[in-house]
């Protein structure tokens, strides 16, 4: 069903779109909700990692017979344990190749990174498997070591993978991806304004709160059981499974609330490797990540190295636009090129494009999905380049974008022609703000200075595999179970959907997310889909359901089904021909359910499709202090092409949420490494995240335009409102200094040294 | 597998008889925002803890007879602003321990604590020393006062002999006109550490400066005294030549280093930018603004 029905009309809504109580509320607000690292078992044990202390070493042997002598040491695994995966063939499970993903969650030939896991232990306590990692002998050849993408795309940097050919020679990049539309270079040779810049970005950390944890049982009888907080059970699972062996019928990974993942727990660290320590133990193995671990040895996002060359007609057409975009990928390949070279150009009608991207190997942790993977880092670029040309050209920044949006029927580099969009929107809506017309007071103190600047954002957002059952229990309330972990608010928008379609009280309706022994395959949370996927899935079974409640109400009274009406949660005979019956309600139907067929409940499980891209404008007011060179926001507001708002609240803080992270990467995070490869800065007084008192309240500008293809007309909201706010704030940075920055953070030192140079 | 024993005496002579047994395998524990965080970090693995909140001379706040203020080395800085009168005199040193890390933190962490961690980032240090706060020790020989600029050594070392514990310091009466200022640059806006920290005490009369101390933090090995920044100010009426030559004193005491936080250049700059903007504060504030 792909229409929006009358019944869901928006301004006969009773509960869609209203700021109801958070179902997930009251227990995080009283420490109740339980988190990965919450469980606990009877003769549980706990696991810990030994990580390697090089850069980059070949592992020429690892005797562990000391650690195993310890007293309290139930078991030992090492990259032997680990199901490998030959690194001729590769074996997929959505993005991810199982080679890497083996070798990443334990080094096997070498140790590709400061503090890649090389063994595990699983003891009595902490303590004891500490103690133990510390008597694992492991003898390494110290390699030299590569960091910087710029020194590990020279011709003599060090080579992290022998198979990795780049134009036949060995080398660090180990793939690429190109998206092209037309003839990039008779669309310059047409151009009037030709700008072309280079922009480097440091990695940065997703920075969710809660560490990665897991508890794991192995039972006699092979079976397995996964409590731990992710993006998707059923990516444990699968991911489980192929590293370890076990089947996935074989293993039930139950979801614990989860503390942030902003897209790096759609991968997994811990769960095979306590899995294989719970097989060899006998016990259930318990596994918690330090704060330095996570941020030393999961994914960060990646650190870029762009060049962005754009040209322009005089009226300001955009005529041709070339994108180079070198993206770490980490240790292992699989770094996420099509963010910049999809997203960089896809808002534009720009006929002629050629965007490449580099994945670029280096001795860091493997790179992680964070929110609109890769996608700020093309938006960086190529929205700074529109801001100069801009300038070049005399024209407001807006109008320039306005003159070139896509639109219905453009075609994208990336492949798709587009059918609805909704990009001008935004522009408009932004430009037509009264923050963007507001006065900017440029020099309101000595030494201080303002600027404004704009910027846009494009995300392709996702449908997907989804399931949902919705059940009526037997008092007439409603119990709604779908199949991914709730990160961003979908089990609130979920119950008023549930509500509003079954007509009753927001209160009468649970929502819970099942595992994956309760409810069908359901892919990960990730790439702005599950709001959009599951509102599908729900409404089709609550379809189900309405219709099985229209049947039991006809046998009672004895008429045919297509003589009943479901209007605010009872049935009603159509109309006077239908008969004389009182109203039946939930409470009537559910308690008469036996004798009239059977329990009531339907479960829908589907692929879904209609997913429209995700489109944001963003303005941003800047100070910035000259004496010290810090930066610091001092109004933002971002519009969004947000479909239906189900849950404003939930939105405004997933547009909100976004651009604060964007804040930090364009200001104040980066990953900062030794000369031996090291990172140091592994914690948050370090890793400079905003605080809050370091951002405004973000004003979250919602326009709701329905997805045709979505029955509440749902649209991906999560990640597009990161994609500008790198640019956005570059920009504005240049517009109060009047020098323009081409690298990030825009950290104090480096805006000082900067304004010394001026 | 590693025992721990802790100690809460009630008296400051019990403390100093452990702590002085342990022969340096002991702690001493006050809000623990530093020690809690470096055991957990695996960087100290103390035998024995001594606890030294409930000896009641190292959590109280007393007014000397002359005017002056002692303060127990472990009373917390959330405390200290709930004394009624303490902030009035001390705004400077007030606003420097109440930088510490969040508000949590600044439930527990103590100046006490601060200084004797030994980092050159520090908040309330060069606040204490532009105070002029003295220090009393207390050891196995006995007790002892010294400037409070003579405790740091080095970074994570203090002066204190082994066995001693410092239990107060000791701030002067405010004359008329005098006041106290600390500013610190973070890259963020709070919970945070000083890239480069300073405090100002100054005296005004008649709006020329009768006396000055700048304590600097972050931008050496200890956090410093600045004398010459001090003799700048004093006999001027903070004209900008005077400021000038006050800040150029504190980039030349700047002895920092490139790290993470900071590079030399940066440091040094900002050193001299926070004199003025600190001297400026802590002048408004003594000639009866805020």
């Amino acid at each position: 069903m792909n229409v929006i029905t009358d019944k869901l009309r928006v301004e006969d809504n009773k509960w869609i779109g209203q700021r109801t109580i958070r179902p997930d509320g009251a227990d995080k607000v009283t420490g109740r909700a339980s988190y990965a690292a919450d469980n606990t078992m009877p003769g549980m044990i706990w696991g810990k990692v030994l990580r390697s202390p090089h850069a980059h070493a070949r592992i020429r042997s690892i005797d562990t017979s000391k650690a195993e002598a310890l007293p309290g040491v139930k078991a030992v695994v090492t990259a032997k344990d680990i199901v490998d995966f030959p690194l001729e063939t590769s074996v997929l499970l959505g993005i991810q190749d199982m080679r890497w993903m083996c070798r990443n969650v334990m080094a096997r030939e070498k140790a590709l990174f400061h503090g890649h896991p090389v063994a595990a232990v699983a003891a009595i306590n902490e303590e004891v498997a500490v103690a133990a990692c510390a008597l694992i002998e492991v003898d390494y050849e110290v390699l030299p070591h590569v960091i910087e993408i710029e020194d590990a795309i020279r011709d003599d940097a060090p080579i992290l993978h022998d198979f990795a050919r780049f134009e036949g020679k060995p080398s660090n990049i180990a793939g690429t991806m190109t998206a092209k539309l037309g003839d990039v270079e008779a669309g310059f040779a047409e151009a009037d304004v030709i700008v072309e810049r280079t922009f480097r970005t440091r990695p940065i950390h997703q920075g969710y709160i809660e560490p990665q944890a897991c508890t794991v049982s192995y039972s006699a009888d092979g079976r397995a059981t996964i409590w731990s907080s992710s993006q998707g059970q059923f990516m444990v699972r699968a991911m489980t499974s192929l590293l370890t062996g076990v089947p996935q019928s074989n293993i039930r990974a139950i979801p614990a609330e989860i503390g942030g993942g902003f897209g790096a727990k759609t991968i997994i660290y811990l769960e095979p490797v306590a899995l294989l320590l719970s097989k060899k133990s006998g016990r259930p193995v318990k596994m918690v990540m330090t704060r330095e671990e996570v941020m030393r040895a999961t994914g960060p996002t990646s650190g870029s190295f762009s060049t962005v060359k754009i040209g322009a007609k005089r009226d300001g057409t955009l005529v041709a636009a070339k994108g180079d975009f070198y993206i770490q990928a980490g240790c292992l390949p699989g770094g996420p090129l099509r963010g910049p070279v999809g997203c960089a150009f896809a808002p534009y009608d720009i006929p002629h494009v050629l965007s490449v991207g580099y994945d670029v190997v280096s001795n860091r942790s493997k790179v992680a999905a964070y929110r609109a993977p890769g996608a700020p880092l093309g938006a960086y670029a190529a929205e700074s380049v529109i801001d100069e040309i801009a300038e070049q050209l005399g024209m407001d920044p807006l109008e320039l974008r306005l003159k070139n949006t896509a639109r219905s029927g453009t075609k994208a580099a990336y492949g798709a022609t587009f059918a609805k969009v909704t990009f001008e929107e935004t522009i408009e809506a932004i430009r037509d703000h009264e923050h963007y017309k507001a006065p900017l007071d440029r020099n309101p103190r000595p030494g201080v200075r303002r600027g404004r600047g704009v910027a846009s954002g494009f995300w392709y957002n996702a449908g997907g595999e989804s399931s949902a059952q919705v059940n009526i229990t037997e008092d007439g309330n409603v119990v709604v179970t779908t199949g991914h972990p709730d990160v961003g608010g979908s089990r609130a928008s979920i119950a008023n959907v549930t509500a509003e379609l079954l007509g009753v009280d927001h209160g009468r309706v649970s929502v819970l997310i099942g595992d994956t022994a309760s409810i069908g395959y359901s892919n990960l949370t990730g790439g702005s889909r599950v709001t959009f996927a599951s509102a599908m899935v729900v409404t089709q079974s609550a379809e189900k359901v309405i219709g099985q409640l229209k049947e039991r109400a006809a046998k009672i009274w004895k008429i045919d089904p297509e003589a009943v009406h479901w209007e605010n949660g009872e049935a009603r005979p159509a109309g006077p021909n239908a008969g004389q019956f009182p109203p039946l309600t939930l409470a009537d139907l559910a308690a008469r359910a036996s004798e009239t067929g059977g329990p009531i409940g339907a479960g829908v499980q589907l692929n879904t499709a209609g997913a429209e891209p995700g489109f944001a404008t963003h303005v941003v007011d800047v100070e910035v202090d000259v004496d010290l060179g810090i930066v610091r926001v001092l109004r933002y507001t971002a519009a969004q092409d947000v479909g239906r708002a189900l849950h404003p609240s939930y939105v405004e803080g997933q547009i909100q949420g976004g651009v604060v992270q964007g804040i930090g990467w364009a200001l104040s995070e980066e990953y900062l490494y030794d000369r031996q490869g090291r990172l140091e800065n592994a914690g948050f007084l370090d890793y400079r995240m905003p605080v809050c008192s370091d951002v405004p309240m973000i004003e979250a500008v919602m326009l709701e335009i329905p997805n045709p293809k979505h029955p509440q007309g749902v649209r991906g909201v999560g990640e597009a409102p990161i994609v500008p706010p790198l640019a956005a704030i570059s920009n504005a940075v240049h517009d109060a200094l009047g020098t323009r920055f081409y690298s990030l953070p825009m950290s104090p030192p480096k805006v000082l040294a900067r304004l010394d140079e001026a | 597998m590693t025992d721990i024993r802790y100690l809460a005496p009630r008296t400051l002579d019990e403390a100093v008889a452990a702590f002085a047994a342990a022969q340096g395998a002991a702690r001493i524990l006050a809000g623990g925002t530093d020690l809690l965080v470096q055991m957990r970090a695996g960087v100290v693995r103390p035998g024995l803890i001594v606890d030294i909140k409930k000896i009641g001379e190292m959590t109280e706040i007393a007014e000397t007879p002359e005017g002056g203020f002692r303060i127990g080395a472990a009373v917390p800085g959330a405390t200290l602003a709930e004394h009624p009168r303490f902030g009035k005199a001390w705004p400077g040193v007030l606003e420097a321990i109440n930088l510490i890390g969040s508000k949590q933190v600044q439930g527990r962490a103590s100046p006490g604590g601060n200084l004797c961690n030994g980092s050159p980032a520090g908040d309330s240090v060069p606040a204490m020393i532009a105070a002029g706060a003295v220090v009393t020790i207390q050891g196995p020989q006995g007790r002892r006062t010294i400037p409070v600029e003579a405790v740091p050594a080095g970074p994570h070392r203090t002066s204190l002999a082994p066995g001693e514990i410092l239990v107060s310091f000791t701030l002067p009466p405010r004359p008329a006109g005098a006041s106290d200022a600390y500013l610190r640059m973070i890259p963020r806006t709070e919970m945070d550490i000083a890239v480069v920290g300073l405090g100002a005490s100054l005296t005004l009369k008649d709006g020329v400066v009768t006396d000055a101390r700048i304590g600097l933090g972050a931008v050496a090995p200890t956090v410093l005294l600045v004398e010459e920044a001090a003799k700048a100010l004093i006999g001027s009426r903070l004209d900008d030549a005077a400021l000038e030559a006050a800040a150029a004193a504190c980039r030349a005491a700047c002895r920092p280093i490139d790290d993470k936080r900071g590079t030399i250049a940066y440091r040094t700059r900002v050193a001299g930018v926070l004199l003025k903007r600190t001297v400026a504060i802590a002048a408004a504030r003594a000639q009866g603004g805020n």
